[in-house]
């Protein structure tokens, strides 16, 4: 009987295997959910990693080891109880090999268990990196392209103290990350800090009464972080209140190519600090961003770098495994390898899945062409590793 | 039972009872795990509209405020967890309780006022609490909170999503059966008999405002018995599940399936959310891309119900008896 | 001090905002009845249109002055479609019918107009600051909002203060059935009204745009404040409307400006800003239920 069970096992599987069992694989699609914000105001970050993630795609020639490549994306509404229940839907009915996109980091830390717990589906954070997730929310199916969200912050604090900034106002919206951020400047700036103010998020638009406490504070400088339309608004009303001639700002992704074409002359000069910049000069970035910019006529953001990482992340695994994702601890171990050419150069994985990266400082210039940029002027961190990581019980 | 078959409504009510009771089984059979997220979804709903229903349909209170319930019982739970009070044995009669004394307190303070003022009342209590509920820092704030589900030792594992289900379904069936022993009892005759003429009711010497309190608060038990049955169903808590939009969509469940009528509410939330998840692709059919407009068609839809077809979805299956 | 009375006239500024908004519910509750729930997709429409007329006639001035008849319009039209059968309907279906309205009007506009939201940018002539006393510089954009704001609120007043259609709309509110026995055309009056606030709420809109953004949902929960601040004048009662407003806007301002640095004495960075704001809008519920009780018909509503 046992013996005519594993016969009849052996027959079948070898059957599989010759009557096209490898094709069958081949044909089924690797299948990619995408959760990110397509509506809304802060739709253009969503459309610019969908538009890497295209990129992406065809840059694989929309296969991955053979198997054609399916993406279904998904319209966050930049809510976390939205974004978790699309995460649910794409885990539970379309059944996707992998889920990755987050531009938010409440929106992440909502939707991360039913993912990687419930699901046991394996999730790519192309943005967000709350601090949580780097320790002790740290997870086996979890992995980032991107940062851990105090890290930006942390750089952008080392750096001020070689400019000798002495003071800073320090100015954020009140989420998971916004926290972080706040948190990252204050780990490695070493002057005083004048006063702090973490504003509603998202519903706040309207930064007047700020701007008037950070006039009598009269701090060396002001550190934000307000995404997408928010940094928008922030300097728009930074300059309507005359602030700009007297105090300078220093920013973390509130200044990219998201917010550049409408923030324009206004964003001149503003220094910022990111993993990622558009004029780093390895080869696969000089084509991704000459592809993006040929296609879309507009510079590409660190969004959608990330999101075009977490594409090759997956496929790098796929490619090494043949297509075959049915074990996932062997994914997950290629994943952990970080074997593939990362728009920001190479990179490592820490403990918790996080990567080990550089840092550099930007500055918002004009191109030749007369086009809103950034460019890099300095690397502000060398292998720079999460304030984090030993929290995460991960080794 | 035979004799309920025998008319539509009847045959309808047994074949609905019936696919939910077997819904887990039929969604393994065709691996459509996400078809059971939904339906756990649905039952829960359908308690608080059945809940609502009892205040809103038999009553004719428009509390325009009842997902605030799903808040009270859902934060309740949230919080025990939170300070690792995980046994469903605590944690549930206190979210109960909760849940019973805000609604006997705003009941209290707002069945004073009529009409439009208790509609603006209810709705001005809920959004205090969704507001508290977002200036909870140590709770998540807006951001909301994962949460551990409850845990009953040895009786339940909720984390199972079919014995979850079916746990919802018997409530959901508790509940349905209260509410048509509230409906034809004394003291629901006189709920009904207030809301067509509440003067008379007085004149027959029925304290009548006590009688309304005592529905609104029982109507708040079952909402926050929902609330922690949401709460367990994502493991996960935030403002936006109190919001003032979910407390329309309630109203909108309960006059969609059938104002004071039993199974109504039940009819209304499956409605409601099958249109929610159908009419998407349905449009699509039209046009590829429609579907993500399926608003604009729900949308006038409630207005002609509102103005053309009060009955409901009950109203369908003939006249009542 | 400076700072204080900064904040002051931001409350001022967002009190006259919300009083736009709430003036237009406050006649169409008062006068027909109606509880409108979609006013707010009125301010959001107002707001979509304002940046389509800007953007085609290339001027902030032009495309506002546009936006008044625009929106007027559109007010004409959901009265007669869709309010006009409301009026004699019990609460409760106005509620159901103007609930379907708001999800109608958003995904509207998402079809109109995609669903990224847009910006309406501050017109260069007011992209700077006004010194309104010496050494204290003001957004100019905000203070024209004052100023327009203000305008607005006073010719209000004297329309329904000094002239025959404002003494129709008083008489409408305080006895409905009277006005239409006197033999006045209750029918245009009423369509006037509704269209005269979907003007009000419009413009709100239009204001309110290049200081918050354009986008789907705008109206939604600035709607329920509106509300808030009409039962607490008293429904039908512009004066009411206009001070709960002004009560509302500095409500919202010290909890913005002032809260998150006290509470910040005795609690964390992150929970005091959390806080703060939570407790501006429970404090603007608990004014709400504190004038109900002493005042069962709000501050200057017709006792029945």
């Amino acid at each position: 009987m046992k013996m005519n069970l594993f016969g009849t096992t052996t027959i079948m599987a070898l059957g599989a295997m010759s009557l096209g069992g490898l094709p069958a694989m081949a044909q089924t699609p690797i299948k990619i959910g995408f959760v990110s914000t397509f509506s809304g105001p802060q739709a253009a970050i969503g459309e610019d990693m969908r538009r890497s993630v295209e990129l992406a795609k065809e840059h694989l020639g929309g296969k991955i080891a053979g198997r054609p490549i399916e993406i279904i994306y998904e319209d966050d509404q930049f809510k976390p109880d939205v974004g978790k229940q699309k995460s649910e839907k794409l885990v539970q009915q379309d059944k996707v090999n992998f889920v990755a996109g987050y531009i938010w980091s409440n929106v992440l830390l909502a939707s991360l268990k039913t993912v990687t717990d419930e699901g046991d589906t394996i999730l790519i954070s192309s943005n967000a990196g709350p601090s949580q997730i780097a320790g002790e929310l740290c997870n086996k199916n979890f992995f980032s392209t991107s940062w851990q969200n105090d890290q930006t912050p942390m750089a952008m604090g080392e750096y001020l103290n070689t400019k000798g900034v002495k003071s800073l106002y320090l100015m954020a919206g009140n989420y998971a990350a916004g926290k972080d951020m706040l948190a990252g400047v204050r780990r490695t700036f070493k002057g005083e800090i004048k006063g702090e103010d973490l504003t509603k998020w998202p519903d706040q638009l309207d930064f007047s009464a700020e701007l008037a406490k950070i006039r009598a504070a009269k701090p060396d400088g002001i550190f934000i972080f307000y995404p997408g339309a928010h940094g928008v608004q922030f300097l728009t009303q930074y300059s309507q209140a005359g602030l700009k001639s007297q105090v300078p700002l220093y920013q973390v992704f509130s200044i990219d190519a998201i917010t550049l074409p409408l923030q324009k002359e206004l964003a001149l000069g503003t220094l910022g600090a990111q993993e990622w910049v558009n004029d780093l000069p390895n080869e696969q970035n000089k084509r991704y961003v000459a592809d993006f910019k040929k296609k879309h006529t507009v510079y590409p953001s660190y969004y959608g770098a990330q999101s075009y990482d977490s594409i090759m992340l997956i496929a790098s695994a796929a490619e090494a495994l043949k297509g075959d994702l049915t074990n996932k601890d062997k994914v997950r171990a290629e994943m952990k390898k970080a074997n593939f050419k990362s728009l920001r150069g190479d990179f490592k994985y820490n403990t918790n899945q996080f990567p080990i990266q550089n840092f550099y400082i930007q500055e918002a210039v004009k191109d030749p062409e007369g086009m809103m940029t950034v460019k890099t002027i300095a690397t502000a961190v060398k292998d720079g590793k999460d304030p984090y990581y030993e929290k995460c019980p991960m080794k | 039972m035979i004799a309920a078959l025998r008319t539509p409504r009847g045959l309808v009510t047994v074949l609905v009872l019936v696919v939910l009771a077997v819904l887990p089984l039929l969604t393994q059979a065709f691996d459509q795990r996400y078809l059971l997220s939904i339906g756990t979804k649905i039952v829960i709903w359908s308690i608080a509209a059945v809940s609502l229903n009892m205040i809103l349909g038999y009553g004719g209170m428009v509390s325009f405020g009842h997902a605030v319930f799903f808040g009270i019982g859902g934060y309740a739970v949230g919080i025990l967890s939170a300070h690792g009070v995980s046994s469903g044995w605590i944690q549930w009669p206190v979210a109960l309780l909760a849940a019973t004394l805000w609604a006997a307190l705003v009941g209290a303070l707002s069945l004073r006022t009529r009409g439009l003022y208790f509609i603006m009342i209810t709705l001005a209590f809920a959004q205090l609490v969704y507001y508290v509920g977002g200036g909870l820092e140590a709770y998540g704030a807006d951001d909301g909170l994962n949460i551990s589900r409850s845990r009953f030792p040895g009786v339940i594992d909720l984390r199972n999503k079919a014995s979850f289900y079916w746990l919802c379904f018997v409530l959901l069936c508790g509940t349905l059966w209260f509410c048509s022993r509230f409906a034809n009892s004394r003291f629901g005759y006189v709920i009904r008999g207030a809301k067509s003429n509440d003067l008379r009711m007085t004149a027959l010497g029925f304290p009548v405002f006590r009688y309304r309190l005592a529905a609104f608060t029982i109507s708040g038990a079952f909402g926050g018995l929902a609330g922690i049955l949401l709460a367990n169903e994502g493991a996960y808590i935030s403002p936006a599940m109190m919001s003032w939009v979910k407390s329309g969509d309630l109203i909108v469940i309960v006059v969609l399936g059938g104002m004071g009528t039993l199974f109504g509410p039940l009819y209304g939330t499956i409605a409601f959310f099958v249109l929610e998840e159908s009419l998407p692709p349905l449009l699509d059919l039209g046009r590829k891309g429609w579907g993500e407009y399926w608003q604009i068609v729900f949308g006038p839809m409630l207005v002609l119900i509102a103005l053309y077809a009060r009955g409901g979805i009950d109203s369908l299956f003939g006249r009542r008896r | 001090m400076d700072y204080l009375l900064l904040q002051m006239l931001n409350g001022v500024q967002l009190g006259l905002l919300m009083f736009l908004l709430a003036a237009g519910l406050t006649l169409t509750f008062g006068i027909m009845d109606l509880v409108n729930l979609a006013h707010g997709s009125l301010y959001m429409m107002g707001a979509y249109i304002a940046w389509t007329l800007i953007g085609w006639t290339d001027s902030f001035v032009i495309g506002a002055i546009l936006t008044v008849p625009a929106t007027f319009l559109l007010g004409l039209v959901v009265e007669a479609v869709v309010a006009r059968r409301l009026y004699a309907r019990d609460h409760l279906d106005q509620v159901l019918a103007t609930f379907g309205l708001i999800l109608f009007f958003n995904e509207l506009v998402r079809v109109i107009w995609g669903p990224a939201g847009k910006s309406i940018a501050v017109p260069q002539f007011l992209n700077h600051t006004v010194e309104i006393l010496p050494g204290m510089p003001y957004p100019a954009y905000r203070f024209a909002i004052i100023v327009v704001g203000a305008a607005v609120a006073v010719l209000l007043a004297w329309l329904v203060a000094r002239t025959r259609v404002g003494m129709l709309i008083r008489a409408g509110a305080s006895n409905r059935r009277m006005i239409g026995a006197l033999g006045v055309n209750i029918e245009l009056l009423f369509s006037l009204v509704f269209g005269l606030g979907a003007v009000f709420a419009g413009l709100a809109g239009l204001m309110a745009a290049p200081i918050t953004s354009v986008k789907i949902g705008m109206g939604d929960d600035i709607l329920i404040l509106a509300f808030v601040i009409i039962v607490i004048g008293g429904i039908g009662s512009i004066k009411g409307a206009f001070i709960a407003a002004m009560v509302v806007g500095q409500i919202d301002i010290v909890g913005r400006a002032f809260l998150p640095d006290l509470l910040k004495t005795f609690m964390s960075n992150a929970a005091a800003s959390t806080a703060a704001p939570a407790i501006s809008q429970v404090l603007v519920y608990v004014v709400m239920a504190g004038v109900l009780v002493w005042r069962p018909t709000g501050l200057f509503g017709q006792r029945t």
